[in-house]
Order: structure tokens, then C-alpha cells, then sequence
């Protein structure tokens, strides 16, 4: 009794705790439809939020977060479409709000840089494969040949195994 | 030549690899480039800090060399930068316009009263919404704008001394000229 005290107190504490910390982010807004609420949520979840940086608007709980999500939810409701308010957001932010950078030649090289040294790789792996290969079928003499087919047990080389 | 290849080859590259590794620490990942920068700076109307009953707009701020900083008194560096603010204030050089973000019109007020008042006129941003269309996301920003109201410089975090000397000044120097 006396050491369980303490610990229920400990188990009391920790379940108090828990509500405040998982408290949500996401303001009760209304949406007139599931698929609504639902595309709102994608739709702000592609959004860095450029207070925290490494949280998208959705989980962001950072003042201009908050601000934003209102902004996008009132376009959202204005009807406007997902390229609007992304146009919207960069021409403000610029490109780093968008988790996804846009194709451009300045993004170039992070989209296709992986793909050019995937591409570089492969190339020297099929040289070194081809190198490898040149050496096995490399010429020996026939001394060596001779010594090889004894070692190997081949027919012609003394003629001892042969029967065996 | 060809075995120094095989160990210069991949010396090489991690050679550039350090330099991107080396110039990736001294950057900071807060400073956001502001896409305004070269652009005509956002279209606002707002209430006037000091009377709620007189507007402000970009239309005042237009015609001369302007800085427009973006503060709050909830914003711990904008006090920092309260002082630098001042002396630019004092070299009369520019005309400094504040936008008051996302604050409190008294607590504003008495911030002015007590600090000094290095601002011509300080517009009234209570919803952030002027805030977003300049791309603010974090306070303090100063923003430099031309005489044709076009956005030449964006400062963001606390103006130093410094800054002043080797960015500001020297900018609106040229763009007098």
C-alpha cells in the first residue's frame, strides 16, 4: 500500500497531463460537405508554414499559421481553385511555401540531379561489370593451360585421373 | 594518369561536397527571399495607428525614397531595433513608416510615447492581413521602398547598426540619386 500510493499518484499526474498536451491545431471550421473538409485538409497540408518551417499549415500551431489557414479557408469558400491560392501563397512567400518546388530551371537540378547520378552510377557499374569480364577471358599460355586442366582434373592433362 | 584519376575523382567530389556542406552552415534557413523584392509593393488602406479615424495608404508612402517597418509590441527584437530605428530617424535621410502588426492600438501608442517615435505615420494592421499581402512572417521586417513604389530591399529580423551602415544607408543613398 505504501509504495502503491505514489504510483497511482504518478499514473493520476500523467493522466491529467495528456488532454493539454494533444490539444488539435485545427480551428472548427465548417464545410458543407465531407469532400470539402477533406481537400481543405490536403490542400494545407502541401503549405509550409514559414514560422516553424519543418510543419506544414495543417499541423503548424505558429500565430501566421492560424492567420493562413483562415485566408485559405476563405478562398476555399470564395470557390477559388487549388492553383489560385497556391498563386496566391507564393507570390507573398514565394516557392519555399510549397513542400513540392515547382519545375523550373532554377529546381532543375534537385529534380533531376538524383536522376543524373542514378545515371552516372549505372554507367560505371556496367564498365566495371564489362572490365571484370575482359579479365576472366584474359589469354594464358599453354604451359599454364596445362597445369590448369592437372589441377582441374581434366582429361588429357596426365592421363592418372583419367580413369578414376 | 589513369590510377591519379581513380583517387582525384572522388577527392574531387567530396571536395564539392564540402563547400555545399561549408556554405550550408553559414546560411540561415529563417531568411526567406521575399518574391516582392523588384515588385510594386502591395496595395493596403488602413486606420492610422495614432487616430482611427484617418486612413493610411500606400498611395501616402509613394513619391519619395520610404522605409516601411514592420513591428509589434509583443515582438521582443522590434525593442531591440527600436534604437536603430531612431537613429536612422535622426540622420533624415528617409521617411519611416511603420506598420503596426497584429497589435494592440494602446499598447502601440504607449510603446511610442515611451521609446520615441522615429515613424511619419504608422498604419494600423490588427488582423494581419495587410501583413500577409507583404509577405510578413515574422516581425520585425523593413522593407525599403523607390519613389515609384517599387520594393528594392527587404530586411528581415531586428536592424542593427550595421546593417544600417553597410545595406540601408547606402541604398537609399543610390536610390536618391
Amino acid at each position: 500500500m505504501k509504495r502503491l500510493l505514489p504510483a497511482l499518484l504518478f499514473v493520476w499526474l500523467l493522466l491529467g497531463m495528456t488532454p493539454a498536451s494533444a490539444s488539435s491545431t485545427l480551428e472548427a471550421f465548417k464545410f458543407a460537405t465531407e469532400a470539402e473538409a477533406l481537400h481543405f485538409k490536403d490542400l494545407i497540408a502541401e503549405i509550409r508554414c514559414l514560422v516553424c518551417q519543418n510543419q506544414s499549415l495543417a499541423d503548424s500551431d505558429a500565430e501566421l499559421a492560424h492567420d493562413l489557414r483562415v485566408e485559405v479557408y476563405d478562398m476555399v469558400q470564395e470557390g477559388r481553385s487549388d492553383a489560385e491560392i497556391i498563386d496566391f501563397l507564393v507570390k507573398r512567400y514565394g516557392d519555399f511555401v510549397l513542400y513540392k518546388p515547382p519545375l523550373k530551371p532554377e529546381t532543375w537540378f534537385i529534380w533531376f540531379g538524383p536522376f543524373v547520378l542514378l545515371a552516372i552510377a549505372g554507367f560505371l557499374l556496367v564498365r566495371a561489370l564489362r572490365r571484370q569480364r575482359q579479365v576472366t577471358t584474359a589469354e594464358i599460355s599453354a604451359e599454364e593451360r596445362k597445369r590448369l586442366d592437372a589441377l582441374l582434373g581434366k582429361p588429357g592433362a596426365d592421363g592418372k585421373d583419367n580413369e578414376a | 594518369m589513369a590510377r591519379y584519376l581513380r583517387y582525384l575523382v572522388p577527392l574531387g567530389i567530396f571536395a564539392v561536397l564540402v563547400a555545399f556542406l561549408f556554405r550550408g552552415l553559414s546560411l540561415d534557413p529563417k531568411l526567406v527571399p521575399s518574391p516582392l523584392v523588384g515588385q510594386p509593393m502591395p496595395a493596403f488602406s488602413l486606420t492610422r495607428l495614432d487616430d482611427p479615424a484617418a486612413t493610411i495608404s500606400d498611395t501616402d508612402i509613394k513619391g519619395k525614397v520610404a522605409v516601411l517597418n514592420i513591428w509589434a509590441t509583443w515582438c521582443v527584437s522590434c525593442r531591440a531595433e527600436h534604437d536603430v530605428l531612431l537613429q536612422l530617424a535622426r540622420t533624415g535621410q528617409v521617411a519611416i513608416y511603420g506598420l503596426n502588426y497584429k497589435d494592440n492600438r494602446a499598447d502601440a501608442q504607449r510603446w511610442l510615447r515611451q521609446l520615441g517615435d522615429p515613424y511619419v505615420a504608422n498604419a494600423f494592421d490588427e488582423d494581419g492581413r495587410v501583413g500577409i499581402d507583404w509577405g510578413v512572417y515574422g516581425a520585425p521586417e523593413t522593407f525599403v521602398i523607390d519613389p515609384q513604389g517599387i520594393i528594392r530591399h527587404k530586411h528581415i529580423g531586428p536592424l542593427t547598426t550595421e546593417v544600417l551602415q553597410t545595406k540601408l544607408l547606402p541604398l537609399i543613398a543610390e536610390l536618391k540619386s
